[in-house]
């Protein structure tokens, strides 16, 4: 079975394929059997990522850092041979358990959250399809087949941030969010491009080898970090970091079990898990992976900043989102795969988790998304608000949750390899983060009720997936005791069994019961006035609120210089450059009028002497004298 | 008679019998015309696949005398740079009869034309010898013209500038083209003593290097203003705009191919000196083409001048393509054409059921229409994606090979490395302009006059499902389409590979 498995991990991602193309062409009528065909699929997917999950973990030394690796050809050329196929070591098979894992049980939350919906049948072969890219992401062997499921995760993004599409929202948002997205990969092309003409090749494994030897391929140092930056570029877009990260928390126009699945625990991540593949190239170019660690620890600082005074409920979990993505970024500037791809396992558990307890409460509220028209929701959502305070405790880093574990790995590398600056932001963006998220969870899960709110439980296919993750979010951050071996598993180097010394544990800690307890003062026992805090924080709240102004920025560079181009542009175009086409027709119909005499007005004619007069000159010019000729056809030397 | 002369003579037979076809059935006239297509479609299918890649070189070939004391004969032959082409016009002719389907005015004269149009086309595509290939290049002149005129659309410019302006841009073009042409047998006749228009013949010709720098301007002018190279474009979004939607996706997706395919077949493979001279001029050209006529699309209201302008756009990928001069960047080329013929015929039908239904083009009157008629919006769907060269679309792979073409043509050349970077940045503007036409036109609230706006019918479907499949496939199995075209430009890149190392070495420009 584990054998079948490996040998056929090309079904993972065919199977979802495989029912988008069913349901687009034959089930589409009938609701349930495309429910059925969708999740059938994304189940058996998950049942061979587990067997792939127990081949390659179960090999220990055998795949570490190395790969079980089959492809075969797409197309080729003399000096161009690009090829699809399957690379699985343990990050990908752990990417592939994740994914499978997420995508299954919101395919499971979403019969219940999509029923009654007039286009629940293109739902489903949507999110289908978006398992499909998403799985054959993750097991590229080289960077265009990553490239081209890349797209594709992009295309069913926009698809499902666009899904309501008769909002005129939706479809901006899914609009910016490809926009966006496109100017990060349009980096990422010329990094590309620059690999495949200097190394010949984008094989992952292939690469790894030969990049630290890049002085023999005739580059310098420099040009292999102009090379790196630019690659990192399409991350930015896609992983939402600074500044394209503004597509991500207009995303959440789409459905929440979209939200969960696509904006919090997979497609984002994809960003983070490209540079994960490509970690060998920021362990040579070094610049550039300072580049990559400041972006990221920065971006972590930045959105929990925007997350502080959003008011609604997926706009504060975007922001999180961005911030924990900008977590995952930095710990692979500062070098630490294990650590990066720590965080994005146990982010997707509670990330998920959260975002579906989101979609629990909108449910229930029935389109209301302010957290202030929210209170005392714990008592008719027990189980979304326990649930939902799991998540909060793991995204504060409590322990035993699973966020403890990660962060505190992040935390650590970076102190370790000296960032130490990096280090304190990343602890004040975890205080904030403790304070954002409780806040949300106060003001939605705890105070009053409200008179007017009539909120009921979800159904049980919805709370299924709600105690799955909040089961991992409790457990999942445990793989990394030493016992169980996830840094000797998923690393790039030396296997080194650090442990974070007491003081930066208690630190940690320290920032998150801070941030929760500050919370809890302003917004669940209001000892503190949070309109004070507000007033007095004056312009920062303002920047804050508005997200620095940047969406505005881009809107001023979109429609005024971007169109503004496009208008002058056209106006050349008719008035100039067709203006003075237009005037050498109007000489030489002249021209050709006066030579005959006569002024028939007809096509024919008009042509007839424009042809014959050019041949005659030509031929005329080239016989006696190319040189004139040369210089009349704009040739000079 | 051989498959090739089959080819473009299922059409004109076509023709021929729809002229003793009583002009009310409408009908019947249809079938006929749908039947000569196909038939036309079937041979090339079988063409295609029956081609021995592992032999390669002209296949298929026929060769009649003509008139030997000139050296004209009648020869024709495929290869893998012809073959892709013959097979897009087989493709598009065939759906842009059924995007025809509900033309209600003098459909006779409409289907005759329409026939007698693909059927030139597909001529200059297998046609070995010079002399026939310009041939069938002026046959397709006169109908375009009248089917303008008669059943073109006046929106911003009046349909007789369009038809007049698509025309003299064409006879211009032609006629550059014949200067050169006859340049290059008088001067090959004074070589070797021999009269031949034969291409291969031709190619064997030792031309001395001013002689192809002069000649290669000449056919460059006819071919590029062919292919809207800026700045001879203007007539394409104008022409596009005016002319009924067949002729829209004949001319946009495959006739202004005919400059592509002119100008590696002829040009590239006959006056490789001149190519590598003329290279740098084309290349910074084509970059105008592609980020100035992207600019220009984004400004556009009119669907069809979106789409026009597009077309100018993307053939600047063309371009750089062929200027790159490697294999890579020529095979990208060839690829590029294709994708953008299915692409563009794709979208330029879906245009027309829009616009012959409502009349309306504007994009900011239209509007929602996914919700009436979702069948055609999967189509502008599918077009649009393909045309910002979404991966797993057949446009994307040849993007690509084009862009490692030029990126490799740009090592150690900062100027072309500027211009590929700037063609590259092109795919943030198509994007932009195409993502803004789906969504203005396609998504939002539904609006209710629209509500009566019936979607694709049967016949309607076929371009849909013609075209839509052929850019899936030719997406998800690249292979299939460039394994065909490498086999076609490996060895004329073979060919003149030597020449161009020794011109590389002269110095200067060259």
């Amino acid at each position: 079975m584990i054998e079948f498995a490996m040998q056929k991990a090309w079904l993972i991602p065919f199977l979802p394929f495989l029912s988008f193309v069913l349901i687009g062409l034959i089930t589409k009528r009938s609701e349930k059997l495309s429910a059925f065909i969708s999740i059938a699929c994304i189940l058996t997917s998950f049942v061979l990522a587990i067997l792939v999950a127990v081949g390659i973990f179960g090999a220990g030394e055998e795949f570490i850092e190395k790969s079980f690796e089959y492809s075969a050809r797409w197309f080729s050329m003399p000096g161009l041979e690009i090829s699809m196929g399957v690379k699985l070591d343990p990050v990908s098979s752990m990417m592939l358990f994740v994914v499978t894992l997420v995508a299954s049980l919101v395919q499971i939350y979403s019969l219940g959250y999509m029923h009654g919906d007039p286009g629940f049948s293109r739902f489903f072969a949507y999110l289908s399809l978006f398992a499909a890219s998403m799985l054959g992401l993750v097991i590229a062997t080289n960077l265009l087949q990553m490239f081209v499921f890349w797209e594709l995760v992009g295309l069913c993004s926009y698809l499902l941030i666009g899904y309501y599409y008769f909002k005129v929202s939706a479809r901006e948002a899914a609009k910016k969010a490809f926009m966006t997205t496109r100017i990060g990969d349009f980096g990422m092309l010329l990094g590309i491009l620059f690999l495949q003409i200097v190394f010949g090749t984008l094989n992952f494994t292939e690469l790894a080898e030969i990049v630290p030897k890049y002085a023999d391929y005739g580059i310098t140092l420099g040009t292999l970090n102009l090379i790196a930056i630019l690659l990192f570029i399409g991350p930015v877009g896609k992983s939402g970091q600074f500044p394209l990260h503004v597509w991500l928390p207009d995303a959440m126009e789409g459905p929440t079990p979209v939200s969960a699945l696509i904006h919090a625990a997979t497609m984002v991540v994809a960003g983070v898990y490209l540079v994960g593949r490509t970690l060998f190239l920021y362990k040579t170019a070094t610049t550039a992976a300072e580049v990559v660690a400041y972006v990221g620890g920065f971006t972590a600082f930045f959105a929990a900043t925007i997350a502080l005074t959003q008011i609604e409920m997926k706009r504060i979990l975007a922001y999180s989102t961005v911030s924990q993505l900008g977590y995952m970024i930095m710990a692979l500037g500062v070098g630490s795969l294990t650590a990066s791809m720590f965080q994005l396992f146990t982010h997707a558990f509670f990330k998920a988790l959260m975002f579906l307890g989101a979609g629990s409460v909108l449910h229930a509220m029935h389109g209301k998304v302010n957290v202030w028209d929210f209170g005392g929701l714990r008592k008719k959502m027990p189980y979304t608000a326990w649930t939902f305070v799991i998540g909060g405790l793991a995204i504060a880093g409590i322990w035993p949750f699973a966020g403890f574990y990660s962060k505190d790995e992040i935390l650590l590398e970076a102190f370790n390899t000296g960032h130490t600056g990096l280090f304190w932001l990343a602890v004040i963006t975890a205080a904030m983060t403790a304070f954002y998220m409780w806040r949300m969870i106060f003001l939605t899960f705890f105070g009053e009720e409200k008179a007017e709110n009539h909120p009921h439980e979800s159904p049980f296919s919805m709370l299924l997936p709600l105690f799955v993750l909040a089961f991992l979010s409790v457990v999942g951050g445990w793989v990394a005791l030493p016992e169980h071996g996830w840094g000797y598993y998923i690393r790039l180097g030396e296997h080194e069994a650090g442990h974070a010394p007491a003081w930066m544990i208690a630190t940690a800690t320290t920032a998150a019961v801070g941030g929760i307890a500050l919370a809890a003062a302003m917004y669940w026992k209001k000892i503190i006035s949070y309109e004070a805090v507000g007033k007095a924080a004056g312009p920062l709240y303002t920047l804050s609120f508005n997200k620095y102004f940047i969406d505005e920025f881009y809107l001023w560079i979109n429609h005024t210089i971007v169109d503004g181009l496009g208008r002058l542009l056209y106006w050349v175009d008719i008035y100039v450059v067709d203006g003075i086409v237009n005037g050498l027709g109007f000489f030489t119909k002249e021209a050709g009028a006066v030579l005959r005499h006569t002024q028939t007005g007809r096509l024919q004619n008009y042509a007839l002497i424009l042809f014959a007069a050019v041949v005659v000159l030509v031929l005329y010019m080239y016989f006696k004298s190319p040189a004139a000729a040369m210089i009349v056809l704009g040739g000079g030397n | 008679m051989g498959l090739l002369t089959a080819l473009f003579l299922a059409p004109i037979i076509g023709a021929l019998i729809i002229v003793f076809i009583p002009k009310d059935e409408h009908k019947t006239i249809k079938s006929v015309a749908a039947v000569a297509t196909f038939a036309s479609l079937a041979i090339c299918l079988y063409v295609y696949f029956a081609y021995d890649q592992a032999a390669g070189g002209l296949q298929f070939t026929e060769f009649i005398s003509w008139l030997p004391d000139f050296g004209i004969n009648y020869s024709m032959g495929v290869d893998g740079i012809s073959l892709p082409m013959a097979l897009l016009t087989a493709l598009i002719g065939f759906s842009a009869i059924y995007a025809s389907w509900n033309i209600e005015k003098r459909p006779k004269e409409f289907f005759i034309l329409l026939l007698i149009l693909i059927a030139g086309v597909m001529g200059t595509f297998v046609a070995q010898d010079l002399f026939i290939f310009f041939l069938f290049y002026e046959v397709v002149v006169i109908p375009i013209y009248i089917m303008v005129l008669i059943w073109g659309s006046t929106k911003r410019v009046s349909k007789e500038y369009a038809g007049m302006k698509l025309t003299i841009y064409l006879l211009i073009g032609s006629a550059f083209l014949l200067a050169g042409l006859i340049a290059l047998v008088v001067k090959s006749q004074g070589l070797t003593g021999n009269w031949s228009f034969e291409i291969s013949q031709l190619a064997q010709v030792k031309f001395d290097d001013k002689f192809q720098i002069v000649t290669f301007a000449l056919m460059a002018l006819g071919f590029t203003s062919l292919l809207s190279m800026w700045p001879f474009h203007s007539w394409s979004p104008d022409g596009y705009a005016g002319a009924p939607t067949a002729v829209s996706m004949i001319h946009a997706g495959v006739l202004k191919k005919i400059g592509g395919y002119g100008l590696i077949r002829i040009g590239l493979f006959i006056l490789p000196v001149g190519a590598k001279f003329w290279a740098p001029w084309i290349i910074g050209l084509a970059v105008m083409n592609v980020a100035y006529a992207a600019l220009i699309a984004l400004a556009q209201k009119d669907l069809k001048y979106v789409v026009g302008y597009s077309s100018v756009s993307h053939m600047g990928y063309v371009l750089i393509g062929v200027a790159s001069l490697n294999i890579i960047g020529v095979n990208g080329a060839v690829a590029n054409m294709f994708a953008h013929g299915v692409m563009s015929a794709l979208f330029f039908s879906m245009i027309g059921y829009v616009y012959d239904k409502t009349h309306v083009r504007s994009i900011p009157d239209l509007g929602g229409l996914a919700h009436q008629i979702p069948r055609i919006a999967t189509g502008f769907m599918l077009a649009g994606m393909a045309s910002l060269g979404l991966p797993g679309l057949v446009s994307f792979v040849p993007e690509f090979t084009i862009f490692i073409g030029t990126w490799k043509a740009a090592q150690g050349n900062p100027a072309v490395m500027v211009a590929a970077v700037l063609a590259i940045s092109g795919i943030i503007i198509t994007a932009l302009y195409t993502l803004r036409l789906l969504a203005n036109t396609l998504f939002g609230p539904r609006r209710e006059e629209y509500d009566w706006l019936p979607d694709a019918n049967v016949p309607e479907m076929v371009p849909l499902v013609v075209l839509g499949f052929v850019l899936i496939v030719g997406g998800m199995f690249p292979f299939l389409l460039m394994d065909m075209i490498n086999n076609g430009v490996e060895p004329l890149m073979t060919h003149i590979g030597p020449v161009l190392e020794a011109a590389s070495k002269i110095g200067g420009n060259l």
